[in-house]
């Protein structure tokens, strides 16, 4: 096994004798790309486009994202719009890097088994949302989704969601102390239509209030999940940008 | 290493004294105390149960522990030393039948949501059982569970008579073992529980990671520390690629599971980064644990027992080196090939996609030099079972890392991406070459860590070898018409100019393809199924009478650690 012609510089053989020299050269090799991939996204900044209309999850929309996340929603449908002429017509304009910007984690997905959801907000009825998610095949007969009828049939048991905020507003998310304070408050009252929502919708632009289940009387996972797919893709004015474009 | 107790091993009484006895009996049972607390007092039902788990495994070890003690040899004094003079197999034999045993559970998880898209009533309509949850079990399950436990059973069968030495830290080497099911069965569960931090194939919450980050470190440590107590001068190639896999996993699963927890006494916790970092950290995980978990460990795997099997020399020395460094560099520059056209910056995709390509050649070199190491052997295929297996493995490794790079190149991408063109690239490599590696690796350890002159049945490891080839030409063959189908459909105008199909339209055209590859999943399971039986027997001692085939030869004299000279 010994090489014949010894490079006066380096003797892979030193490698082969000595596992922390080994080691420590591979841990080297390996750090590299990362380093030069990932680390640039955090300081360059254009790699995060300014744009109007970017904010937090409201308390119930972050509920409701929890849901999406536990019923493991991205194995198969994404939340990423290519560039693509098709993909713009079918789901609506391209995704910007901003609007997953709050998004601990991101769900861009890599699977369409069922379609994108980037812009799925505002695109369907409360009802329909409801109709679907009980038994999907009852509005497309073609569906394979699974049904949730347990989502409409469960109280929504969030626990304290002012734990939720500050742990996101430990990595970076900017809730304020009084959202943080208010966060069990603007769960209930998001959903439930005779509440004063003045202070929610303030310290929560577009927030949508409204019972979202179609039983006003009680506050569901699934007021949470439906509160949720509506406001998807629609903080962002994407017509904003057209201007930008030059016209030939 | 002084003889230390070995935890769950009664066939080898190591001595223990009465006070070490009473402290690791009472420090289980602390453990247990501990978690059954934190069960009570858990923010969500998900960690309680949990918990629950952990404390009654520690009242178990407990009790283990007091039940299985040698009280004639403590109250002599007599230290009862293990056989130094053999390798320390405990944890390989239990390895090689969790191995199986995962395998077959994943192998199923996998067959019933392949049915579940056919037929959707399968998810039953609860939540335990609906795919979005199955999907993680049934990923974890092949790829860490089945795929993990080869690694570790075959890295410590192999770095031992590799280094011609017995395993460093005897305990800690067991605490491996049983820590990683722990793991295993503590994500699973969560799983079914809906207990996941929303990223593939990094689904388990932050204390199960933190967990796993212990059992890793004990594994860095049970390896490295037996290749520095060898009897080799050189480090075996084999054991470069385990390494780097051992250290490479450990960076990347500590940096893509960075998260803050909402409770210490709750499962929920938020991923640190967010967004466009958060998809790049995730896909720079994610593709390199294909890299190192599916690929440099079982290409170490297969270093040791292609040659072995083979009874030949590994093809090129000078080519091992130039394939290892190129390929653990290039890797893990190629993440960025799962998010072309996304919102990630363009020359992040461009340059995962340049490396992806420059990938194809270190691939290839791990190939070649399989392959060849048949050199002037290779009338085996035709009367050596297992040596076809690894044939078709390598085959099958040479294939899926030619068509990766192809799929990361953006125009095919642009097409390939979001369709189960991907699942299919996927499936070729994890059935092809982890699957048959792993197989064959099993069938050449079962008779030699049990003592048997031979397997049960070498003509049902032939079997196996078909149905599993046909499962997967089957599998990959219905993935890859579905995806280039789906990629076609999706984007196809009509000459009114407008979009041809509707997304369920798509959908119900997948129907055929979801039963053929159901089909496939149900061979390759049916393979394994026949592994399982042939093994068992193998263990029992029996041996099928049958027309012999060949098979490598095992001198069991030959198979010990070299003795250090006489103190």
């Amino acid at each position: 096994m010994e090489t014949k012609t010894k490079s006066k510089f380096f003797d892979h053989g030193r490698l082969e004798r000595n596992v922390s020299l080994l080691g420590i050269a591979a841990l080297i090799v390996v750090a590299i790309g990362g380093i030069v991939e990932i680390a640039p996204l955090f300081w360059i900044d254009s790699t995060i486009e300014k744009v109007e209309g970017m904010r937090p999850y409201t308390p119930l929309e972050l509920a409701g994202r929890n849901i999406y996340i536990r019923e493991g929603c991205y194995n198969c449908h994404s939340q990423m719009i290519r560039p693509f002429r098709d993909e713009v017509e079918r789901y609506g304009h391209y995704s910007l890097a901003a609007e997953s910007m709050y998004d601990h984690p991101f769900q861009w997905g890599s699977k369409r088994t069922g379609p994108d959801l980037a812009r799925v907000g505002g695109r369907y009825s409360d009802e329909w949302h409801v109709q679907h998610l009980k038994d999907p095949r009852a509005v497309v007969p073609e569906s394979i989704m699974p049904t949730y009828p347990f989502l409409a049939e469960r109280d929504l048991k969030a626990g304290d969601m002012s734990g939720d905020l500050t742990a996101l507003a430990r990595v970076g998310v900017p809730y304020d102390k009084d959202a943080i304070a208010a966060a069990n408050d603007d769960l209930k009252a998001q959903a439930d239509p005779n509440a004063d929502s003045t202070a929610l919708v303030k310290r929560y632009p577009k927030a949508q209030v409204r019972d979202f289940d179609g039983d006003p009387n009680r506050l569901t996972e699934m007021d949470a999940l439906v509160a949720y797919l509506q406001m998807i893709g629609t903080l962002v004015d994407t017509k904003a940008a057209a201007a930008q474009e030059t016209v030939r | 290493m002084s003889a230390r107790a070995g935890d769950f091993d009664e066939h080898i009484s190591w001595g223990i004294s009465m006070e070490q006895l009473v402290m690791k009996a009472g420090g289980w049972f602390a453990l247990a105390l501990l978690a059954a607390a934190a069960a009570v007092m858990a923010a969500d039902s998900g960690f309680a149960v949990h918990m629950t788990i952990v404390a009654a495994t520690g009242l178990l070890l407990a009790a283990l522990t007091l039940k299985r003690a040698d009280y004639g040899a403590i109250i002599r004094g007599a230290l009862k030393m293990p056989d130094q003079g053999r390798y320390d197999d405990d944890m390989i034999r239990w390895g090689v039948i969790a191995t199986i045993f995962w395998g077959l559970a994943g192998f199923l998880a996998g067959l019933y949501i392949a049915l579940q898209l056919a037929f959707p009533a399968l998810n039953l309509g609860i939540e335990y059982t609906s795919f979005g949850r199955l999907r993680p079990l049934h990923t974890s399950a092949v790829i860490f569970a089945f795929g993990g436990n080869a690694l570790i059973a075959t890295s410590f069968y192999v770095v031992q008579r590799t280094c011609r030495a017995r395993l460093a830290f005897p305990t800690m080497a067991r605490f491996v073992f049983w820590g990683y099911q722990m793991f295993i069965v503590l994500a699973a569960t969560g799983y079914l529980m809906g207990i996941t931090e929303g990223k593939e194939y990094a689904e388990p919450e932050w204390y199960v990671d933190l967990w796993l980050t212990v059992v890793w470190v004990c594994y860095l440590l049970v390896f490295g520390g037996t290749i520095l107590k060898r009897s080799e001068p050189h480090i075996y190639v084999a054991n470069w690629f385990y390494l780097s896999f051992i250290i490479t996993i450990a960076m990347l699963h500590i940096v893509n599971n960075l998260s803050m927890p909402v409770s210490l006494l709750g499962s929920k916790s938020y991923a640190a980064f967010a967004g466009v970092q958060d998809a790049l950290t995730q896909w720079w995980y994610g593709h390199n644990a294909v890299g190192f978990f599916l690929t440099a460990g079982f290409l170490a795997m297969m270093y040791y027992f292609v040659p072995k099997q083979a009874e030949r020399p590994v093809y090129s020395y000078r080519l091992s080196i130039i394939h290892f460094w190129s390929l653990i560099f290039l890797y893990i520059w190629a993440g960025p090939h799962h998010l072309h056209y996304t919102a990630l910056p363009d020359w992040a995709q461009t340059l995962g996609m340049v490396f992806s390509i420059m990938l194809w050649m270190p691939s290839w070199g791990g190939m070649i030099n399989g392959l060849m190491t048949l050199n002037g052997a290779w009338d085996k295929i035709r009367t050596d079972p297992i040596i076809r297996m690894m044939v078709m493995a390598l085959a099958f490794y040479g294939m899926s890392t030619f068509e990766g790079p192809m799929m990361s190149i953006k125009a095919v991408n642009s097409l390939s991406h979001y369709t189960d063109w991907t699942i299919g690239h996927v499936h070729s490599g994890a059935l092809g070459w982890n699957g048959m590696i792993t197989f064959a690796c099993l069938y050449y350890m079962a008779p030699r860590l049990w003592g048997r002159e031979r397997l049960y049945s070498l003509r049902m490891v032939n079997w196996h070898f078909w149905l599993a080839t046909v499962g997967i030409v089957l599998y990959a063959a219905a993935m890859w018409t579905a995806g280039i189908m789906q990629g076609l459909m999706w984007r196809e105008y009509g000459s009114d100019g407008y979009l041809v199909y509707a997304f369920s339209e798509v959908v119900k055209a997948m129907f055929p393809m979801y039963l053929i590859r159901a089909a496939g999943g149900l061979l390759y399971l049916a393979g394994a199924i026949i592994m399982a039986v042939n093994i068992g027997l193998t263990i029992a001692g029996r041996q099928r009478e049958e027309k012999p085939m060949r098979d490598a030869a095992f001198d069991p004299a030959a198979d010990r650690p070299l003795q250090p000279h006489a103190a």
